[in-house]
Parts: C-alpha cells; structure tokens; sequence
C-alpha cells in the first residue's frame, strides 16, 4: 500500500505492506535507526515516537496508520548539529548507562515538555512510566528531566552549574 | 514479530465499515487503537485475514452531552478521557479510570470501545462502565442497538456483539445528584494488568442518602463483574461507618478470583474489600464536604 509520511519535517513516499510496523518502516525502509525496539510488545517504550505530537509505542502502530500524519523520531531532536536541550541534560545528568532505552527517553521526556514545560518529579514519572530503563534506576534520568526543564525556561546556566558542583548521582 | 499478512481496509464512514464487516465476517477483525489487537497479531493469537480500521471514521470519535447523560464515542481515547477537565464534575470516575489503564504511551493510541469490543477481563473501562451502569451503542447491518453493559460481557473475549456489529459509542447516564467515584488498582509493576481492582460510583439524594450506587469488580473472574450485594446495601442508606463496612464485607461476595501468579484468590478478595472500604470512605469525606459548602 502507498503511504505518505512526514518524517522530521520531511515527506516520505513509500510502498508499504500493510502488516508492517511503524518502528520497522522507520528502521529498515527509512534508515532512520535511532527509534530502537526492544520488547516488541508495547511494554518497554525503547521505539516511542511521537504520531501527530503524542509519545506513542511505534512497535505497536502500522506504518499504514501513520499515511498523512507526522511522525518525529529522536533524530529530529537536534537542529544545526545542536543537541536539543533535553539531550543535552541527559548527557549532563548522567541519565543513560548502555543507552538502548535513551531514544524512547528522550522522545518521551520531549513530549512531556512540550504539554508541561514545569513538571513536577511526580509528574515526571508518571510521563515516563511507560518507558523502561535496565541501567539507571531512573533517578538520573528525572533529574535531566528536570534540568532540561530549567535550560529550556531559561536558567540553563544556573541549572547546569548546580549539576556540575554536585554531580548528578543521588549517592 | 510481525503479524500474519493481511488486507488493510481504511473505510471513510461507518456504514462502509458495516458493508465490509458483513462482507468479510469472521475472516475480518476491526482495528481501534490496537494497543491489544496488534500485540496479539504480533504473537499470532489473532491471524485475521482482513483488518478493517476505523481510524478514519470521525464520527465515532469523541463525546458529547446529552439529554440523558454522556455519550463518548467508541474511538474516543483513553488519554482524551483522562484529560477532560469538563467532565470532572459530573463523570468523576472516568479521568480516575482512565489514568490507571496501562501507561501513558498507551493510553494515546488505545480506545474506550476498543477496550470494551476486545472484553478482557481485566479490562479497567469495562469495570468502570459497570459501576456507571452504561450502555454499548452497536452498529451493524440491522441497525443501531444498545446493550445494556451487563448483557454485554459474555465471557473472557467474548461479548454479545453479533456478526457484522461494532461498538460505536458508550452510554453513561447523568447522575442525579451529588456525585463522587473511586478506581482502585493493585499492579505488580507501572501498567501492568491488575492484580485486583475496584470502581465505585456513588450518587446521594439530597438528604445525604445513597441514590445510586454502582461497584464494579475487575480482573476476578471471566469478566468484570458487579457487586451487586453490595450496591443493594447502600442503596437508601447514608454512608456510615457501619453501612460502609457492611457493603465492603459485601464486595468480595460476588468476586470470582483465580489463583495465579498475580495472587492468591484469598488475597484478591481482601484487596477488594479493603479497596471498597477506602473508597466508600473516601466518597464519603468527599460527598459531605461538598454538602456542607452548598
């Protein structure tokens, strides 16, 4: 069946089976590899994408879904080789270990963000509640949330001086 | 893991979706959210040979007031409930369900009449819609009906849908007083199934009295269940302590819980009986405050 997505602000024409799955079109006929699959049972969160703005598990979405929709994977998140603040905390936090579970994370947290530019740490774990991290122990990964939050509203600076004096780690 | 190869029709309005259910029948299954149906093709569980999505069919997206309560259209989403502020007064217990249905990731995709049609039996909105007392309008060749939510469920992943007929919309009727809801849920870990659960809508008369009251029970037994002992024991009573621990001594009675990973059957029946008590006298607190300002 052909489709027409929007990926990252660019349009792609394909000629999909229908029974192909949203986080597989982006992997394998896109090359857009930075959407990981993990579980593959709409349990970890490691393929989240946003479909139209909404965080959603794309392991669990038929390519054929998303014809005439948008789709951002974490690859649109940096601009111009900048990494978007939210990344950019995340590597500042220490908010990833092997990172296989980041992308999702990342897509996750972004979203959140989005709708609410000041959330709460409750808040925070309740957006990442559907996103699984084998490392961290989540801990770090609220924090660059929070980070991320205070860089986007402008206390960049003050946020990551706080981080760098004292680390990121609970311990 | 992929699904088995399938045709994928998109029909535009829902009388062409009727057409092509009746066409295809059982060969057929219908697509909402698919946040179980496409899981389950993944495992191959279901092999349908003609998926039908109704993701483009507007009118069944959405809700709206009516003269007799609220009817939320069978693609609403869970994520939409979860966040309607204008529904928070008089439908409580639809927001307090909806963010406990798996995690919100889910919850973007995944719809109430998906959830309903599929007929787990830990279904979270199939317990909620019995407290509610609700009605699932169906669609099909014959016409529009509406089942009333008890008839609806028949067993695990079954229900009395026929042939050819897909939920479009859910009925909630208006309460007629005062209104305060609960939905309680154990999980093992964040948007699991749960191990036990328990939705209670409560609805007083002026006087402070039970007008309405509906429990229902999820995830102990082939499919949600009512606690209907319960609910006739409040009704006309006020919420005291005694009538509120006489209903919760109450709830587990019409439960049918499995022993299984999650639990033992002993142990599901004391959470219901502890969640019924913590809601009854949470929707107690709550309901006299409310009458003590007015």
């Amino acid at each position: 069946m052909k489709i027409a997505v929007k990926v990252n602000g660019r349009l792609y024409e394909s000629d999909v089976e229908p029974r192909t799955l949203l986080a597989y079109y982006l992997r394998e006929t896109l090359n857009l590899t930075g959407t990981h699959i993990g579980c593959d049972t709409t349990s970890c969160g490691a393929c989240t994408v946003l479909l139209d703005g909404e965080p959603v598990k794309s392991c669990t979405v038929l390519a054929v879904q998303a014809n005439g929709r948008e789709v951002m994977t974490v690859e649109g998140l940096e601009q111009n080789g900048q990494l978007h603040p939210v990344q950019s905390a995340f590597w500042e936090a220490h908010a990833l270990q092997c990172g296989y579970c980041t992308p999702g994370m990342l897509m996750a947290s972004y979203a959140l963000l989005q709708d609410n530019p000041a959330p709460t740490e409750a808040e925070i774990r309740e957006a990442l509640s559907g996103n699984v991290c084998r490392c961290t122990g989540y801990v770090n990964i609220v924090k660059a949330v929070q980070l991320a939050a205070r860089q986007l509203s402008g206390e960049g600076q003050e946020a990551l001086q706080e981080v760098e004096a004292h680390g990121a780690s609970s311990n | 893991m992929f699904p088995n190869a399938f045709r994928y029709e998109a029909p535009a309005s829902l009388d062409e979706a009727i057409r092509l259910m009746t066409e295809h029948a059982y060969d057929a299954k219908v697509l909402a959210g698919g946040q179980s149906l496409l899981p389950m093709m993944k495992l191959r569980i279901a092999a349908p040979a003609v998926l039908i999505d109704l993701g483009g069919i507007g009118e069944l997206k959405g809700w709206r007031e009516t003269e007799e309560g609220l009817r939320i259209g069978a693609l609403t989403r869970h994520a939409d409930l979860e966040r309607a502020a204008a529904l928070y007064g008089r439908y409580p217990l639809l927001s307090r369900t909806a963010r406990w249905i798996a995690d919100p990731l889910v919850r973007n995709r995944g719809t109430i009449g998906g959830s309903l049609a599929h007929a787990d039996p830990g279904s979270d909105w199939g317990t909620a819609m019995i407290a509610l007392h609700a009605e699932v309008e169906a669609a099909g060749p014959e016409g529009s009906r509406r089942i009333p939510i008890d008839d609806f469920f028949v067993d695990t992943f079954v229900t009395s849908l026929q042939e050819g007929e897909l939920v479009t919309a859910v009925h909630v009727p208006a309460p007629s007083g005062p209104v305060a809801a609960r939905y309680m849920k154990l999980e093992r870990k964040a948007g699991d199934f749960a191990i036990a659960g328990l939705a209670v809508h409560i609805v007083t008369d002026g006087d402070g009295r039970v007008a309405e009251a509906g429990i229902g029970i999820c995830a102990c037994g082939p499919v949600p269940l009512r606690a209907a002992k319960a609910e006739a024991a409040l009704v006309g009573r006020p919420l005291t302590s005694d009538t509120i621990a006489e209903a919760s001594r109450l709830v587990p009675e019409d439960a049918e819980p499995a022993d299984d990973l999650r639990g033992s059957s002993d142990y599901k029946r004391d959470l219901l009986r502890v969640f019924a008590l913590r809601a009854l006298r949470e929707i107690a607190e709550e309901l006299e405050g409310r009458a003590s300002i007015a």
